[in-house]
């Protein structure tokens, strides 16, 4: 257990504005196209097997993974491929994507059927077909979470409720709206899994979810866990730490320490795919931002242009000075409004150019805010300084590798100065040996 | 709507505190001790406060516009600086020798070093030290109060008879001395709200003040009246606290008190100048990249190396 002495770990009060934690989740309408990217997930990009006219049904395979690290992507409408294109991905890597007009009837595929699981193989090429990717935010394909090495050794299930991020609350609505399939879920994996103990993480600003679960999973070894209301509760090593006790390795996985982590999303998704067979092709999504005209909860086909998403929620009051995947804290700018909705997605947010305007820096004052609030432990401040000259052996001794970009330092830092952006930079200048 | 959009790396807010809230509330917090100082010495405590603040801030001013740096007296640490300074002077130190305070602290401890953030030691403290040594007759001519009869029969109180008036004029600060180092409830008043809005942390007054009490039982002197006696409370406070020159971690600002208690005790209990606060904080600035090092936080994950605590 943690030494507050020896790791502050204080963490940050973000604002949580979770404007739409009561807002049921509604359905979009058909989008004109979609755009389904090949890179979806952490891991290879899957290899499309679809052609300019194939037609394609709900749930038709059209990117098939490619490897181990890898994940399948499916057509979340029946219609006609337009072609393939290349989009720029939020990093600047160009990708390749499936275009796909809907022909507006929906036809379900045929291959689209409840899978026979009656062991822990079969339950796990039911997830690797659905093509779940971990729905938090990272999207590592999750059937790979299922088969850890030593699964003989895992004796807690972690599910991540936390939804630390401010903004969204599509985990919120999902604990809401979709208890029992995040149940069944839970139940299936302990089963195949044969994990013995299951705990639920969820953030104590979500006292109405923590209750509802806790009384759906009265009967089951389930214990619903409060987890303090400072960001980043849902960072994985932190949730695996507050909900067992344990330190995750570095390096290491959850798994080195006898825990499996799910997101509440992704464990709910398991729930609800044994029963219908569906694939991963659709997402609830929390549309918010100070510039959204109707904010909401909206469930969206995976592949939605960003643009048709926005208009189905109003449109903008102005023009937006950053549309975000994801939360403001850990959210990933989008480069245009052609972007489509991604499978890991779970919030789009829309801020106006006052909002995302950047505060005047001074000089570090050495306050130590960074230090104490990181959850991990590190040194921000001394490792921008050993990044700024270069210092490869220091950064190494600081640990700058085991940064997780959360952003919790540059938060808190009253200088304004941009700690974990420096961070980011600093673990590349380590992962090239020096070189820039 | 097809406008380019703003791309940058995450995060996209940052917090409600800047560098120049942070200041202004340390410069709210020792507001009811120039009240108090300006009560019990009279005017001239206001006037010699105020020189040392404009000087404070027009040596920052001039300084950045002579080096063609960006002027930041905005950040109102050049304010923190003029104040604290002030309150380690008698109220009847000629003008001169105030401005001179001020020089030595921002131009020679602050800007020469680099500005806000890169200087050794708290400017204030190394100011004072200075004027000491410097103009030591004027230094120790602390006035009496103005009103009423000092309770106290001689002028530096650490050496006074101890009775229950004596403590009463501790707590209220109707004693000789520097401005600063009179009223202790109010420093304490404005140590709580420094702690209280989380512009410092408890850990280096509680540590420090701790370790003075228990060394002065140990050794057999009253220690009330070697926490309220002196500059002790001002310095734990608000010098010692200082973030530049101060350890950044929980463990190293428990060093960081537990130094500053022994320090100040072995020179109180021992030496033979009246400058236990200043120079413990002082020498203790001067470890403070030393402590750094060595009480960095475990981090989350990563195995204890056995290499001479460094790293640990």
């Amino acid at each position: 257990m943690r030494n507050p002495f020896r790791r502050a770990a204080l963490g940050a009060d973000v604002p949580h504005n979770k404007n739409t934690a009561q807002m049921e989740t509604v359905v979009m309408p058909l989008p004109s196209k979609i755009v389904l990217p090949m890179g979806q997930h952490i891991g290879a990009p899957a290899t499309p097997v679809v052609a300019k006219g194939d037609r394609v049904y709900v749930g038709s395979v059209v990117g098939r993974a490619n490897g181990f690290v890898s994940a399948d992507i499916h057509s979340g409408v029946s219609g006609v491929v337009e072609g393939l294109t290349t989009l720029t991905a939020p990093n600047g890597a160009g990708q390749s994507a499936v275009v796909i007009v809907p022909d507006g009837n929906q036809t379900i595929s045929p291959d689209v059927r409840p899978p026979v699981v009656v062991d822990l193989p079969s339950f796990q090429q039911a997830v690797r077909s659905s093509g779940l990717v971990g729905l938090g935010g990272a999207g590592f394909p999750a059937a790979i979470k299922l088969a850890p090495k030593n699964l003989d050794e895992i004796d807690t299930l972690v599910i991540n409720g936390a939804e630390c991020e401010p903004y969204i609350t599509s985990d919120n609505r999902c604990m809401q709206e979709d208890t029992d399939f995040i149940l069944d879920g839970i139940r299936a994996v302990m089963r195949y899994l044969d994990i013995p103990r299951c705990v639920i993480g969820i953030e104590g600003n979500k006292p109405e979810e923590i209750d509802k679960l806790t009384a759906a999973a009265a009967d089951m070894p389930v214990e619903v866990k409060c987890l303090p209301e400072t960001y980043p509760q849902g960072a994985e090593k932190v949730l695996v730490e507050t909900c067992t006790g344990r330190e995750v390795p570095f390096p290491g996985l959850p798994s080195d320490v006898g825990v499996i982590v799910l997101n509440v999303t992704s464990v709910a998704f398991i729930g609800k795919h044994l029963k219908t067979g569906m694939p991963l092709i659709t997402k609830r999504l929390t549309v918010d931002g100070d510039i959204v005209k109707r904010p909401g909860n909206v469930e969206v086909i995976i592949g939605t242009p960003i643009r048709e998403l926005l208009e189905f929620c109003g449109g903008l009051t102005e023009k937006p000075g950053k549309v975000l995947y994801g939360g403001p804290m850990m959210g990933i700018c989008v480069a245009d409004l052609d972007q489509p909705v991604l499978k890991n997605n779970n919030a789009i947010l829309a801020l106006s150019r006052g909002a995302v305007q950047p505060a005047k820096t001074t000089n570090c004052i050495h306050c130590g805010r960074c230090a104490n609030a990181c959850p991990l432990g590190l040194s921000s401040k001394e490792i921008v300084a050993a990044y700024l000259k270069r210092d490869t052996a220091l950064l190494a001794r600081l640990n700058a590798d085991l940064c997780m970009s959360c952003g919790t330092c540059t938060f808190v830092c009253p200088a304004k100065r941009p700690l974990a952006q420096n961070i980011a930079l600093a673990k590349l200048l380590m992962k090239n040996g020096g070189k820039k | 709507m097809s406008d380019k959009l703003i791309v940058t790396a995450a995060p996209h807010i940052t917090g409600a505190d800047t560098t120049q809230k942070i200041m202004q509330r340390v410069c709210i917090a020792l507001l009811p001790t120039l009240a108090a100082a300006t009560v019990i010495f009279g005017l001239r405590a206001l006037m010699l406060t105020a020189l040392t603040v404009l000087a404070c801030v027009l040596f920052e001013y001039g300084w950045c516009r002579l080096m063609k740096k960006e002027v930041c007296v905005d950040d109102f640490s050049a304010v923190v600086t003029g104040m604290l300074l002030a309150f380690n002077l008698p109220a009847t130190l000629p003008w001169w020798i105030a401005v001179v305070g001020a020089f030595i602290a921002i131009v020679v401890v602050k800007q020469l070093f680099g500005g806000l953030g890169h200087n050794v030691a708290n400017p204030a403290i190394v100011a004072r030290i200075a004027l000491s040594v410097g103009f030591a007759g004027r230094m120790a001519d602390c006035p009496f109060p103005e009103s009423g009869v000092d309770a106290l029969s001689a002028a530096t109180p650490m050496s006074a008879d101890l009775t229950s008036e004596a403590y009463r004029a501790l707590l209220l600060g109707t004693h000789g001395g520097v401005l600063g180092e009179t009223c202790a409830l109010t420093i304490l008043a404005g140590g709580i709200y420094l702690i209280a809005t989380k512009v410092i942390s408890p850990i280096i007054p509680v540590t420090y003040l701790g370790t003075v009490f228990v060394l002065s039982a140990a050794v057999g002197v009253d220690p009330v009246c070697q926490l309220l006696g002196g500059g002790l409370l001002l310095g734990s406070f608000f010098m010692a606290t200082d973030y530049v020159t101060s350890p950044t971690t929980r463990k190293g600002r428990l060093v960081f008190g537990i130094g500053l208690g022994v320090i100040t005790c072995a020179i109180r209990f021992f030496g033979t100048v009246p400058e236990g606060v200043s120079f413990a904080i002082l020498l203790m600035n001067l470890l403070v990249p030393y402590i750094e090092e060595h009480t960095r936080q475990a981090r989350l994950g990563i195995a204890k190396v056995k290499r001479g605590g460094a790293g640990a």
